[in-house]
């Protein structure tokens, strides 16, 4: 059951509502996207519903989260840890196995960074660690998606390749996102976000460019 | 007129340190303090390094009481910073790391006699308080994000090792690496009590007068301490770890019933040892204060006052001596040569050189510590200063020194100071073991005395004393906000 149906959702910042109160309902199969100038509150609401779903989701942060000491593999690992037994995790920290490696590579390979394998994320540009998030998320294995910017750092054919594994994965998805056309491309329902309520929400297939541009 | 609160604080500390000078016993009372001075400095330059065998034992055993207590120190301190956050281990580990190393010497050598327990468990035990405090402040410093992003059902030891230890790793490892070369002092001095060490035999070279083989000592010990980045490898890390306990050598037996006396008889105070019961212990524990504890508290604190303004002094004077700012090229390497010599010998060393020197007083014991925490601080600001671009047409000389560097570096100078006053204190207290009249004469006369009931109780005085300055230090740091970070 990946959906879920959250009402009351508020958030305020130094005295000042920032969102809501706002009510959301996503069914299992819907893949939202977020649409909003920044500062409308579209990443307080992923933290939000991140929260209310008490961290049962794969979440890429606009910050990534990631551990700058641990090379690429091991930060995508951690989307699994809870998979394993604490001595598990520990030899993998020193030595990981076969099985582990193959699957971490063939997913890093989907991402187009297979090459990055031992890479600490510290030395990695800023597209190639957002790809390291993602891959954890996808990692994680979890039904429903959290996501804020997950392309921001990524140009052209590379941010559909991610957001093409990002929509198969997840039988369900809320993505924070700038970029219209990549919104209206892979998300099957448009929420638009202004001054932290819901301005707009639709199905992506009866709205285009035009519809969405007045909210920025 | 107006001080800024930086400047109060500085003359508040000069003006109580010139009223201690009034009341401090300084002088200078060997017949030739020159010539010995001259002397010793022949031994440093012609050194002898085959007159005896002892000389590469003692330098065996200084390293593997080293690692040895180093290792275990910072093992128990890791899981102790695990649990830092509880209020009684914070008191304990405040504790344990307030009592100077040599003074649990002092008290392992009079149930474990000499055997190498003794010399492992003076370092190891108040290393683990300090590793604890360092290590849990370094492991806060971590970025949560990474753990609030695991599965919830990841497990604390998972969550642990992938998202705080790697993050710290480095710092972590830094400090350890620090910490042993302050173990290589530490285990140095513990020879001055008897243990198998560095100081074992620079005291006997000194006492006979052999300077060319106190100053061959002297002179390993610093090539030891600068190679340690050539010596000590991560790979090889293990090797030495295994490795030292077989060097330890074997010391004397335990004698259990020793240990057994000691915790059941001789630390329990006298009156009620003998029967007088509770009625006795008040007369024993006021004299036991006029005639020891107060004397000894009132010097310790006239001389940590006086020693923690010479060694500001001696910082704001020393830094310039590496400082890019200044010079050329053979006046900073002098300089380092000086600053490194200066903190690489411990104020134990340094004070026992000088006091054989200009005979018994404070002035020995100011200078060392002077000289030692002078040449940290010295290094640690004359470095911070290289970081510091001035504008093209700064001033030179005089100019720049007193109106583009200080003003730069007064606030960490200050920072570096505060944190060093508990230490300057704690070893205070432990020169009194060379007869200067603080709180570690009064220790170490009661243990010859074998009045152990007394020592342990003068020991926790100390100890407490040291823990109201670390607070003080940290309040005065705090109100100034001063920031700084650890040294030993």
């Amino acid at each position: 059951m990946s959906g879920f149906e959250l009402s009351g959702l508020t958030a305020s910042y130094g005295g000042e509502r920032v969102i809501g109160p706002l009510s959301l309902d996503v069914k299992e199969g819907e893949h939202v996207a977020l649409v909003g100038k920044s500062g409308a509150g579209k990443s307080t609401l992923i933290k939000l519903i991140h929260e209310r779903v008490d961290g049962h989701a794969s979440l890429v942060p606009q910050d990534l989260g990631l551990v700058n000491a641990l090379p690429v593999f091991h930060n995508v690992f951690m989307g699994q840890l809870d998979a394993h037994p604490a001595w598990y995790n520990t030899v993998t920290l020193v030595r990981p196995f076969r099985k582990d490696r193959e699957a971490v590579k063939d997913l890093l390979r989907e991402l187009g960074m297979a090459d990055k394998f031992w890479t600490p994320t510290a030395s990695l540009s800023g597209g190639q660690r957002q790809r390291v998030a993602v891959a954890r998320a996808i990692y994680r294995n979890a039904d429903l998606l959290l996501a804020d910017e997950p392309i921001s750092a990524l140009d052209g054919p590379l941010a559909h390749q991610v957001m093409k594994a990002l929509s198969q994965r997840f039988a369900t998805s809320v993505i924070a996102l700038h970029d219209v056309e990549m919104a209206l491309a892979y998300a099957t329902r448009i929420i638009g976000i202004q001054d932290g309520q819901i301005a707009l929400d639709e199905a992506s297939n009866r709205l285009s460019a035009a519809d969405i541009m007045p909210l920025y | 007129m107006h001080f800024s609160p930086t400047l109060r604080v500085s003359l508040l500390f000069l003006v109580i340190a010139i009223a201690a000078l009034f009341f401090a016993d300084i002088a200078i009372t060997t017949a030739n303090p020159w010539r010995d001075l001259g002397r010793f400095f022949l031994g440093v330059a012609t050194p002898d390094f085959f007159s005896t065998e002892g000389l590469a034992t003692a330098l065996l055993r200084t390293v593997a009481f080293a690692f040895v207590g180093v290792a275990l120190g910072s093992a128990c301190g890791f899981l102790l910073s695990l649990i830092y956050r509880f209020y009684p281990v914070r008191i304990f580990c405040a504790f344990i790391r307030a009592i100077h190393e040599l003074f649990w010497a002092l008290i392992f050598l009079q149930f474990f006699g000499f055997h190498p327990l003794t010399g492992v468990l003076a370092i190891a035990i108040p290393y683990s308080g300090i590793f604890a405090k360092v290590y849990s402040e370094i492991l806060d410093e971590a970025d949560p994000g990474p753990a609030r992003l695991l599965p919830p059902s990841t497990g604390i030891i998972s969550t642990f090792l992938y998202t705080r230890i790697p993050d710290c790793w480095v710092q972590l490892r830094t400090y350890t690496a620090y910490r042993l070369e302050c173990g290589l002092r530490s285990s140095a001095i513990l020879g001055f009590v008897g243990l198998p060490t560095l100081g074992f035999y620079l005291e006997t070279s000194f006492s006979q007068g052999l300077y060319s083989q106190a100053g061959a000592m002297l002179i390993l010990f610093y090539v030891l301490i600068a190679t340690i980045p050539l010596w000590v490898k991560p790979k090889l890390l293990p090797v030495y770890i295994l490795g030292a306990p077989f060097f330890l050598g074997d010391g004397m037996p335990i004698i259990w019933g020793n240990v057994e006396r000691f915790f059941t008889q001789d630390i329990i105070p006298a009156p009620l040892r003998d029967g007088e019961g509770l009625a006795g212990l008040g007369p024993w524990f006021s004299d036991l204060m006029l005639t020891e504890a107060m004397p000894g508290i009132w010097n310790t604190l006239i001389l940590t006052q006086i020693a923690l303004v010479a060694t500001g002094i001696l910082t704001l004077l020393a830094f310039p001596l590496i400082s890019n700012h200044f010079g050329g090229p053979i006046r900073r390497t002098s300089g380092h040569v000086f600053l490194v010599i200066a903190r690489s010998t411990p104020e134990y060393i340094l004070a026992y050189i000088l006091l054989q020197l200009w005979g018994p007083s404070m002035l020995p014991a100011v200078v060392a510590l002077a000289l030692h925490n002078g040449g940290i601080i010295g290094h640690l600001i004359g470095r911070q200063t290289n970081a510091i671009h001035l504008r093209p047409d700064a001033p030179t000389g005089y100019r720049r020194y007193s109106w583009e560097l200080v003003p730069r570096v007064y606030r960490s100078f200050l920072a570096f100071l505060f944190y060093r006053w508990e230490i300057i204190m704690r070893e205070t207290a432990i020169l009194g073991i060379l007869g200067i009249y603080t709180l570690g004469f009064y220790v170490d006369s009661a243990i010859q005395q074998i009045r152990f009931d007394r020592a342990m109780v003068l020991i926790l005085i100390t100890a407490l004393l040291n823990i109201g300055i670390d607070i003080l230090g940290r309040y005065i740091r705090r109100k100034l906000a001063l920031q700084t970070m650890p040294t030993c």
